[in-house]
């Protein structure tokens, strides 16, 4: 579990986080969301021990991360943001010192570097300088370091920025396999990332909790939320078919995407105008190319919801 | 004390994974070597002991220990290993104590090294070896107080160039009131206390002190006090501006 109670940060008169409280349970994986600036990595910096707050306080599984900060700080993983490590070391060089300063038995040791070197599929990589891998291996081996311990809470600062996407998909599936049991933090400006992995979200901008719900509940505020989308192969239909769409009572309004001749018709409160649609589409015929329902767009949401905070 | 060892251990061995380690001490030996015996007239003193040797260590360490003590937390800062660091499962202290002993074993590295100087000394006469036992200790003692001055100087910066030039000042600034010219010019213009006083807190009067041969608890002292102090500046420092 990790609670955190009206965590606070100035810097001089510049408030980067603002009373922010929230708790994570295990099993959950938390994306954190906000635009650049919004005061992601300060809040991860404070969970995870290297910045103390100026108000408010943190307890990662029942630790305070300021007063009892070297237990708290046996209990996580963290992977800071743009995964720092020794550059002259090698990765298993690297990985040794980890295992020794958090005081691992060598037999443990042993095991657990073999464990992350597969995971992370270091192997070809050990005996390389760091400073000389490319860096999508420097992430990965970022992300060893945090995983080595096998630690109760995970906090990720973009742990797939500068990967490809079959690396980036790799590392989603990893964190997908080991979250079960765990407290995932994961910051990120991804959204498919947060579709793909994450079972809650928090939005936040200019240091505050915007929204705080699962990826599916921010869909449902989207506007194209149960919103329907067709495209007719013959475009001389379209002006006659968005007119006899409007007058659905299931339909509150059309837009029609210029470009590529997409009709969007958004649902009246409450209504699902699909079935309305597809049967008004038989009636009349329409040579349909398209036809599908929209459960919303996170891009959407993130950007009304941050829209007015944005600097 | 396993999170200093680990420390200890990473820090020693990256310095040797560098060139830092065998420039550092490639330079150290041709530099003492060339002042000993072209500048200290080790040959013309037709004496058989390394008085010689010894006097230009303290000119030595005040380029040459802030040139290592420069990169000890100001590169960590730059790179941003230090939130990786300060975001394992230690004291702050910890990692001060393994990073500044790693530094102080590298110079003591290098310092062992200069044995040749002190087999040619036996092999022409016979000198007191006790005497020059007791000047590798002030020797090894005055480059562990500029090691803790450099830093703690590195902890405040992430530049190492600011780093190094800040060092070199304030190791000066403790050097020169225990020089002899110095001294000179002070005891015209000071009264005799303030001379004395200031003389006694910089490390020359020390160090001169035991490469002479004379052991005295007070100025061991000396050098636990001044190394403790600026270590414990060190982690004050860390604490408080982690982020910047």
């Amino acid at each position: 579990m990790i609670e955190v109670q009206g965590l606070t940060k100035e810097y001089g008169r510049f408030r980067a986080v603002d009373d922010l409280s929230f708790r994570v349970a295990p099993g959950e994986v938390l994306g954190f969301l906000g635009p650049n600036g919004a005061g992601k990595t300060t809040t991860m910096r404070i969970v995870a021990g290297f910045l103390p707050p100026t108000a408010g306080r943190v307890l990662v599984s029942g630790f305070d991360i300021e007063t009892q900060a070297v237990e708290a700080k046996r209990r996580i993983g963290y992977l800071p943001e743009g995964a720092p490590s020794y550059p002259e070391m090698t990765p298993r060089s690297f990985l040794e010192f980890i295992a020794d300063a958090r005081g691992m038995s060598p037999a443990a040791r042993r095991q657990r570097l073999d464990e992350v070197f597969q995971l992370l599929h270091l192997e070809s990589v050990l005996h390389q300088n760091i400073d000389t891998l490319s860096k999508g291996y420097r992430r990965r081996v970022g992300l060893a370091q945090a995983l080595l311990h096998d630690p109760e809470v995970l906090i990720l600062d973009e742990p797939t920025d500068g990967l490809d996407p079959n690396q980036k998909h790799e590392v989603r599936e990893l964190i997908g396999r080991i979250a079960k049991s765990k407290i995932i933090v994961i910051s990120t400006h991804l959204l498919e990332e947060v579709e793909a992995v994450c079972n809650r979200a928090i939005i936040i901008a200019r240091g505050k909790i915007l929204a705080d719900d699962t990826p599916r509940g921010l869909e449902a505020r989207s506007r194209f939320h149960n919103a329907v989308s067709l495209k007719l192969s013959n475009p001389e239909l379209i002006p006659d078919a968005r007119n006899a769409i409007k007058l659905l009572p299931e339909v509150a309004s059309t837009e029609l995407d210029e470009k590529n001749g997409r009709i969007t018709a958004f649902p009246a409160p409450g209504k699902l105008p699909l079935a309305p649609i597809n049967a008004l589409a038989e009636r009349q015929r329409w040579p349909l190319s398209e036809l599908h329902l929209e459960s919303g767009r996170l891009d959407e949401v993130f950007r009304s919801i941050t829209g007015g905070a944005a600097a | 004390m396993s999170g200093v060892i680990a420390v200890f251990k990473r820090e020693l061995a990256s310095y040797f994974a560098t060139p830092i380690a065998y420039v550092f001490i490639l330079i150290f030996l041709i530099v003492s070597a060339w002042f000993t015996f072209f500048y200290g007239g080790f040959y013309q003193a037709g004496q058989a002991d390394l008085a010689a040797f010894f006097y230009w260590h303290p000119f030595l360490y005040l380029l040459l220990v802030p040139a290592l003590s420069m990169r000890l937390w100001a590169e960590e800062r730059k790179s941003g290993s230090i939130e990786l660091l300060m975001t394992l499962p230690l004291e702050t202290w910890q990692a001060v104590a393994g990073k500044y002993l790693a530094a102080w074993a590298f110079v003591g590295v290098a310092v062992a090294l200069t044995f040749p100087v002190w087999i040619t000394v036996n092999y022409l006469g016979e000198p007191d070896n006790g005497v020059i036992f007791a000047a590798y200790l002030g020797s090894i003692l005055m480059a562990g107080g500029f090691m803790a001055v450099g830093a703690c100087v590195s902890a405040a910066t992430k530049n190492q160039v600011i780093a190094f030039i800040v060092s070199v000042v304030v190791c000066f600034v403790l050097l020169v009131p225990g020089l002899g010219v110095v001294q000179q010019v002070l005891t015209g213009i000071a009264p005799q206390w303030l001379v004395d006083g200031l003389t006694s807190l910089g490390p020359q009067e020390h160090f001169d002190y035991i490469s002479k041969g004379v052991i005295d608890l007070r100025d061991i002292i000396y050098f636990a006090l001044l190394i403790g102090v600026a270590l414990y500046a060190n982690t004050l420092v860390l604490e408080l501006k982690k982020a910047d």
